[in-house]
């Protein structure tokens, strides 16, 4: 994990060039998207947007803070289990019963006691919001103040994803590993209504937006720079000063937070959540996407999770069983040879040419006191929503 | 400019850091064995003695990073038993003998985060706007100002060091613990090095763990010789070379070398 970046000193993408990124990302997303897919496709796209949510969230813990956080599925599934279970209930209430459909079929008469409180719309917001950053920040700062680092708080989180969903299996007041599924209205909207598909692919894609400008602001702030500098030299910083726990227990949590929002997004557009959606598995396969677009990136992550997500789609679709090979072996290609991922080998392409140019000094001298510490390199520049990587001379 | 001096330049108004009784021990092994010691702002004290004298160990116990038994006090503040990230703070800073700076970030940024510990989350969270004036001295005093914005990782290795130093004169430590701040420097950068330690010496509380006797006569206003984790001599560095209990520990290989 010792990728280094050598910091742009030329390009640095000004205001202007990150609003006019901001508004292509906002003309695909609401003007383009919706006219050219159909009402499958981009319900396709808002789930892979769901996982971009959380893609964002681990490229800050995992490409900034080196937090390898193998265990995602745990904040994604309490943020989607927490909204199915509202949905479930209002649907019941809908109907005119007391308990949600499936518990009927298995002979629960009575809503089970911490159902209760996810029959408000308002309780069930909140507990989304902060449920998944509350358990962040306990799980963290027991971890990290005892120094607990690399592989073993990789092992950690993935042990915690595995017996949540072990934990979910085995209850039957959550569905077991059917899981929670067949949700009819979101707050009132009927979930079969293409206009309110629509909306719901709208509400996602403007989240996702407020994520990666909220990573954006984070990353960019001396908060962003000690993140990476408590990640290079953890040691180093606690000698100036600063509890290098805290601040990795911020970007967890942050990271904890837009797992838990993608989550409780996934489940109208998706229509279910299940153990599957939550374990060992998916949970590494949030990471795929981040690693191949380029954990230390801001747009990597994102459009890393967008494209592995629409490729297994496509693959799977033809050649059902190859797709897993196929992601894995990827998995270990980029790991093992790429670390900087796709937007590392940008990197090094735009590096190449600004040597070819005979100006090969020029990235060291200075060029102002407040550029991107980062190269900001996008993988796949024709769906590139912040065209802020072209090189500069 | 003051310079430092044998026995501190601040008088009775002196910042200091005194080490009572400080004992260090791993799994039955004493590295540190009982040792006193009090430094005085103004003093650029060489600490010395051979491998494996405790030297670097009692730069950690002091620090926080190993634990140890007995006191350490930093103008009556009692700093043992304390977090390490604490102790920083209450003004006690060390560089190591790697230098270990933050090879993503560039000079600049690593005297900003170095500047930083006392900020406020709000503060945090929002991008740096200008160079605060102490970095703009700090960048000043270690030389680099015109490197403000290289990679620290693409540093020269006395650069990095001067960088280290300078992480410490913004983080505002008046005690400067340094291990070994010129290994592996050339002949030029040593001297430059000596020159800097001279010059921020003079308002502060300079230990330099050093191996180089050369460097050690030429810079230091008094040394303190360790062996086996005790204190042996104490004093200028003429009455230590002419201590016989040090020409036998240490001093002594160092001058029959030279006269050979």
């Amino acid at each position: 994990m010792s990728t280094t970046f050598v910091p742009r000193a030329l390009t640095r993408p000004g205001p202007v060039r990150t609003a006019a990124g901001f508004a292509v990302a906002a003309v695909l997303l609401f003007g383009v998207a919706p006219a050219v897919l159909s009402d499958f496709r981009l319900g396709l796209l808002g789930k892979f947007l769901c996982f971009a949510i959380v893609a964002a969230g681990i490229g800050l813990a995992w490409g900034r803070g080196g937090m390898l956080t193998l265990g995602q599925g745990v904040f994604f599934g309490l943020g989607a289990y927490m909204m199915a279970m509202h949905l479930k209930i209002s649907d019941a209430h809908l109907r005119g019963d007391t308990v949600p459909d499936f518990m009927q079929i298995a002979g629960i008469r009575e809503l089970p006691a911490y159902w209760v409180p996810f029959a408000s719309p308002l309780v069930t917001i909140a507990a989304i919001l902060v449920v998944p950053p509350l358990i962040a920040v306990l799980l963290g700062l027991g971890v990290f103040k005892r120094r607990v680092k690399g592989a073993y708080f990789a092992i950690l989180s993935q042990a915690l994803a595995a017996a949540f969903a072990i934990l979910l299996i085995g209850q039957q007041s959550t569905g077991g590993s059917n899981g929670l599924n067949r949700f009819r209205a979101f707050f009132g909207y009927d979930l079969s209504d293409p206009v309110n598909r629509r909306m719901l692919f709208f509400i996602v894609a403007a989240i996702l937006l407020l994520v990666v400008a909220a990573t954006r602001q984070l990353m960019r702030s001396r908060y962003g720079e000690l993140l990476v500098a408590v990640r290079d030299q953890e040691e180093r910083v606690r000698f100036l000063g600063y509890d290098p726990a805290t601040i990795k227990v911020v970007a967890y949590a942050v990271a904890a937070l837009f797992a838990g929002i993608a989550g409780a997004m996934f489940v109208p557009i998706v229509g279910i959540i299940s153990p599957a959606d939550v374990g060992i598995v998916p949970s590494i396969a949030f990471l795929i996407g981040v690693a191949i677009g380029g954990r230390t990136t801001l747009l990597g992550p994102v459009l890393g999770a967008i494209g592995v997500a629409w490729a297994q789609t496509a693959l799977s679709e033809s050649f059902p069983s190859a797709w897993t090979y196929a992601q894995g072996l990827l998995f270990i290609v980029v790991i093992g040879f790429f670390p900087a991922g796709l937007a590392g080998l940008a990197a090094l392409r735009r590096r190449r040419d600004d040597d070819r140019g005979g100006a090969p000094a020029a990235r060291t001298t200075a060029s102002g006191s407040e550029r991107d510490s980062e190269p900001e390199s996008d993988p796949d520049p024709e769906s590139d929503p912040e065209p802020e990587m072209e090189p500069a001379r | 400019m003051t310079s430092p001096a044998f026995g501190g330049n601040a008088g009775m108004s002196s910042e200091y850091l005194e080490i009572r009784d400080l004992r260090v021990t791993f799994d039955g092994f004493t590295a540190v064995d009982g040792v006193d010691l009090t430094l005085l702002q103004g003093d650029l004290r060489f600490l010395i003695g051979p491998n494996g004298a405790g030297k670097t160990t009692l730069v950690d116990a002091v620090t926080g990073l190993v634990p140890a038994t007995g006191s350490v006090t930093k103008s009556g503040v009692e700093l043992l038993g304390m977090k390490t990230h604490r102790i920083a703070r209450h003004g006690v800073g060390r560089t190591f003998q790697t230098a270990s700076v933050f090879e993503d970030l560039s000079v600049l940024q690593n005297l900003d985060i170095a500047a930083g510990a006392g900020r406020s989350p709000w503060e945090l969270l929002r991008r740096r706007k200008h160079v605060l004036p102490e970095i703009e001295e700090a960048l000043e005093t270690i030389g680099l100002t015109a490197h403000r914005d290289t990679p620290a990782g693409i540093l020269a290795h006395g650069q990095k060091q001067w960088l280290e130093i300078g992480m410490l004169l913004v983080q505002d430590a008046d005690v400067l613990l340094l291990d070994e701040p010129v290994a592996g420097m050339s002949g030029e950068e040593r001297e430059e090095t000596g020159w800097l330690l001279r010059r921020i010496g003079a308002e502060r509380t300079v230990v330099v763990v050093e191996h180089d006797m050369d460097f050690m006569r030429a810079f230091a206003t008094s040394v303190t010789v360790l062996a086996r984790g005790r204190v042996i001599a104490d004093g200028t560095v003429a009455e230590v070379q002419n201590d016989p209990q040090v020409q036998e520990v240490y001093l002594g290989s160092a001058a029959t070398e030279q006269e050979a």
